[in-house]
C-alpha cells in the first residue's frame, strides 16, 4: 500500500540502527572470523508487520545463542545477520542477494510475507542456497516456484484454513459467508476452508472481497447480517483482522453467527483487545499456553521468557527460532556446512523444537506439523499474556495438505 | 442480488451516513483552515490519528469516555496552535505548497511520536460502557455508538455553524476569508484570527479521531488512508466550502456504503469515481466557488 512504502524509508534509520546494534555485526566485521556460520534472516522489520518480524528476530537469535552454547559445529559459531525487507519484494530480493554475494551466508532463514518469501526464494534458487521460510504460503511448495533448497517451516493455508474448517464446520453449522481480503493469501485462505468444507458438505453463500486494508467494514456487514450464515470466515490478516473483528462485534453478528478466522495472531489479539476478539476462533502454528501440555513448548518459553525479561514468544516468533533451529541442527546432522549435504539432513530430521514432533516433507520440504485451534478468552485472564484457550490440535498428518501429485512434483 | 430488502437498503443507508460522518466532519476542519489561511493542511489525517491516541490515553487514565471527549480535542487543538505560530506562519505569503510540504512533513513527526510514545501496534480502543451494544432502530439492530456517532456529528457540525454564522468571531472569520486587507484595516490582528482558526480545525481533526476510535483500531498510521478520503470529500464538495464539506462528507459515505452492498471489491475505488465525475460536471465542487485555489 501506498502510505506503508513512504513510512517505511525514515523508519528503517530508527529500527534498522537498532537492529543492526543487537547483532553482532560489527564483531563480525573486527574479527572477520571465516570459519563462522552465517545465516541470512531478510525479514520486514519495519512496516504494518513488524511487531512480528521482530519476535522472529528475537526467537532466531535465541536459537543461535542455544546452537553456540552447545559448542556450534566442530567449534564453529553461528551468527544470524538481520536485514530489513520492508515487506516489499524487490526490496527482499536485493537484500537477499546481498546477503550470498557480500556477505556470503551460508544459509537463508526468514521472511514475512507470501510475496516476500517468494522473491527470496527465486534468489535463493537461482543461487542454490538453502532457504528456510517462515511465513505462509501454498504457492511456495509448488513445482513451479519449489526447488530442493526450498523448505517451509512455516504452516500454510491449505493447512490452517482446512483446520479451522474441520473444527468450525461439524460443530456451528454448514452455512459459510467469507469476508476476504482482496488479494493472494486471502484468496488461498478461501479456497483452502472451502475445499475442506466440501467434504462436509458446506455451502458457500457469498464470498465478499473487501480492499486490502479496508480501516472500515461496516459497509460489508448488514449484508452479512441479512445472508444469516452460520459460520463467518474473515479471511484477513493484521490490522485488517483487528478492525474487521472489532466491527463484527460491534454490529452485533456474533448473537446469529460463529466467527472464525484461519489464522488468529497472538500479536492481532493483544492489538485488538479482549472484547473484539471475544469468542473468535482461529488457526495459529503455536500459543505459548502450549506449555501446559507439550514439554518442548516449556522448554521453549522459559529459555525466551530468560532472555526477554518474561515476555513469551509470538505464533511467528517461534517460527524463526524453529526455522532457524532445523538448519543448525542439520549441519550437525550432515556433518557439514555444505548445501545439499545440509539439505538431505533436513530431508531426514525428524524434530521436535517447542510444539510436539515435526518433519519435512520429501517431495517438497512442507514442515507437517500439528495446527492449534485457539479461541480467543475476554474473561477470567491471568495476564495480559493470556489471550487464548487451547481448543484442540489437529494432529500431524499428511492427508490434510494437498498431494505431491497435485503441487506437481513427481514422486 | 437476492436477498436484497428495504431494511438491508435502509440499513446500508444508514451504516453509509455513519461512515459519512467522519468523512464530514474531518473535512469540515481540513476546509475551514483552507478557506481562511489557503493552507493545505496534510497533516490533518495526523491530527486525527493523535486524536484516537489520546483519547484512548485519557480514557485509560481517567475511565471517563466524556472527560476525553473534551479534554482531546484541547490537546490536539493547542497542537495546531503551535503549528501555526511557529511552523506555518513563517511560510504566509510564499504560495501554497510551502506550508503544504510543512503540513506533509509535521504528519511523519506526529506518526513518529506516537509510535515511540505508544508502540508501532497501536492501542486496543474501547467503546464506553453506555454506548455499547445495538438498538433497535425499526428497520433491524444497529450499534448504539454509531447512532451516537451520527448525533455527535451533526451537533459539532451545528455548533461550527453557529459559531461562524452567529458570533462576532464568526463574523470576522468570514470577512477575513473574503478580504483580509479590509479586515486589517478595520484595526483587527489578522494573525490571531488564523491562529484560532487554525487550532479549531485541529481540535475538529481530534475531535474526530476520539470519536472514530471505537470503531476502528487505533495505530500510528490510521490518519493516512483517511486523510486522502477527506481530500477528496473536500474536493467534492468544493475546496473552502463547509456546506460542501458536510453534504460531501455524507454523500462519500453512503456511496461507499451502497457500492460496498453491490459490489464489495470495487467499494474504495468507488469514491474516487464519485470525485472524478462530480469534476466533469462541476469542475469547482458541488458547492466550491470557480478558482477557489487561487
Amino acid at each position: 500500500m501506498k502510505q506503508k512504502v513512504t513510512n517505511q524509508t525514515r523508519r528503517k534509520m530508527l529500527i534498522g540502527g537498532a537492529a543492526a546494534a543487537s547483532t553482532p555485526l560489527w564483531m563480525n566485521i573486527a574479527s572477520a572470523q571465516s570459519d563462522t556460520i552465517k545465516i541470512g534472516f531478510p525479514t520486514p522489520l519495519t512496516g504494518p508487520f513488524s511487531a512480528e518480524a521482530q519476535d522472529q528476530v528475537k526467537a532466531a537469535e535465541l536459537a543461535i545463542k542455544e546452537f553456540n552454547d552447545a559448542g556450534g559445529f566442530n567449534g564453529r559459531k553461528a551468527e544470524l545477520l538481520v536485514r530489513d525487507d520492508k515487506l516489499n519484494p524487490g526490496e527482499a530480493a536485493t537484500r537477499t542477494l546481498e546477503l550470498i554475494e557480500k556477505d556470503k551466508v551460508n544459509f537463508v532463514v526468514g521472511s514475512l510475507s507470501a510475496a516476500t518469501q517468494l522473491s527470496i526464494n527465486a534468489v535463493c534458487k537461482e543461487r542454490k542456497v538453502l532457504f528456510n521460510s517462515i511465513s505462509q504460503s501454498d504457492a511456495i511448495n509448488e513445482a513451479k516456484d519449489w526447488s530442493v533448497y526450498t523448505f517451509h517451516e512455516a504452516l500454510n493455508p491449505t493447512m490452517t484454513a482446512g483446520a479451522v474448517a474441520r473444527y468450525s464446520i461439524p460443530r456451528f453449522g454448514k452455512k459459510i459467508v467469507f469476508l476476504t481480503a482482496d488479494y493472494a493469501y486471502g484468496h488461498e485462505m478461501v479456497r483452502a476452508f472451502e475445499r475442506a468444507g466440501k467434504e462436509m458438505g458446506a455451502t458457500t453463500l457469498a464470498d465478499i472481497r473487501h480492499p486490502l486494508g479496508a480501516s472500515d467494514y461496516s459497509a460489508f456487514l448488514p449484508r452479512i447480517k441479512a445472508l444469516n450464515p452460520d459460520i463467518l470466515v474473515l479471511c484477513n490478516f493484521g490490522r485488517d483482522l483487528v478492525n474487521a473483528a472489532k466491527q463484527c462485534t460491534d454490529f452485533g453478528l456474533k448473537s446469529s453467527m460463529k466467527i472464525v478466522t484461519p489464522v488468529l495472531l497472538y500479536t492481532s489479539r493483544l492489538a485488538g483487545g479482549p472484547e473484539a476478539f471475544e469468542g473468535i476462533i482461529g488457526g495459529t502454528s503455536y500459543y505459548w499456553g502450549l506449555e501446559d501440555r507439550i514439554p518442548t513448548a516449556k522448554a521453549f518459553n522459559d529459555a525466551f521468557r530468560k532472555m526477554y525479561n518474561g515476555s513469551v514468544p509470538s505464533d511467528y516468533g517461534a517460527l524463526g527460532y524453529a526455522g532457524v533451529k532445523s538448519v543448525l541442527a542439520s549441519i550437525k546432522a550432515a556433518k557439514s556446512t555444505e548445501t545439499m549435504k545440509v539439505v538431505t539432513a533436513m530431508e531426514n530430521l525428524k524434530y521436535d523444537w517447542y510444539k510436539g514432533p515435526e518433519y519435512y516433507r520429501k517431495c517438497d520440504h512442507q514442515a507437517v506439523q500439528t495446527v492449534i485451534i485457539v479461541e480467543s478468552k475476554s474473561k477470567n485472564m491471568k495476564d495480559k499474556y493470556d489471550v487464548f484457550n487451547i481448543l484442540t490440535i489437529e494432529p500431524t498428518t499428511e492427508k490434510n495438505m494437498r498431494s505431491c501429485a497435485e503441487l506437481g512434483h513427481k514422486a | 442480488m437476492t436477498g436484497l430488502t428495504f431494511e438491508l437498503l435502509c440499513m446500508q443507508l444508514l451504516t453509509g451516513i455513519a461512515l459519512g460522518s467522519i468523512y464530514a466532519l474531518l473535512a469540515l476542519g481540513l476546509c475551514l483552515i483552507f478557506g481562511m489561511l489557503n493552507v493545505v493542511n496534510f497533516a490533518h489525517g495526523a491530527f486525527f490519528m493523535v486524536g484516537a491516541f489520546m483519547g484512548v490515553y485519557f480514557l485509560g487514565l481517567t475511565g471517563n469516555f466524556w472527560f476525553s471527549l473534551i479534554l482531546t480535542p484541547i490537546v490536539t487543538g493547542g497542537l495546531g496552535l503551535l503549528t501555526e505560530r511557529f511552523l506555518v506562519r513563517p511560510l504566509y505569503g510564499r504560495g501554497i505548497d510551502y506550508p503544504l510540504l510543512l503540513t506533509f512533513g509535521l504528519s511523519y513527526v506526529l506518526i513518529e511520536a506516537m509510535r515511540v510514545a505508544f508502540g508501532i501496534e497501536g492501542l486496543p480502543s474501547v467503546t464506553p460502557d453506555s454506548l455499547k451494544g445495538s438498538l433497535d432502530v425499526g428497520i433491524g439492530f444497529f450499534p448504539k455508538y454509531r447512532l451516537f456517532l451520527i448525533a455527535a456529528t451533526a451537533m459539532i457540525i451545528l455548533a461550527v455553524w453557529f459559531f461562524i454564522q452567529k458570533t462576532k468571531y464568526g463574523l470576522i472569520i468570514k470577512a477575513g476569508a473574503a478580504d483580509q486587507e479590509i479586515v486589517k484595516v478595520l484595526g483587527i490582528d489578522i494573525a490571531k484570527v488564523w491562529l484560532l482558526v487554525f487550532g479549531l480545525g485541529c481540535a475538529i481533526a481530534g475531535l474526530s479521531g476520539i470519536l472514530a476510535s471505537p470503531t476502528r483500531s487505533v495505530n500510528p498510521e490510521m490518519g493516512i488512508p483517511i486523510l486522502a478520503e477527506s481530500f477528496v470529500v473536500t474536493v467534492v464538495g468544493g475546496m473552502g466550502s463547509p456546506v460542501g464539506a458536510v453534504v460531501a462528507g455524507l454523500l462519500v459515505g453512503v456511496v461507499y456504503s451502497m457500492t460496498s452492498l453491490f459490489f464489495p471489491d470495487l467499494s474504495e475505488l468507488s469514491i474516487f469515481v464519485l470525485m472524478a465525475v462530480v469534476l466533469l460536471i462541476r469542475p469547482q465542487g458541488l458547492f466550491g466557488k470557480a478558482g477557489a485555489m487561487g
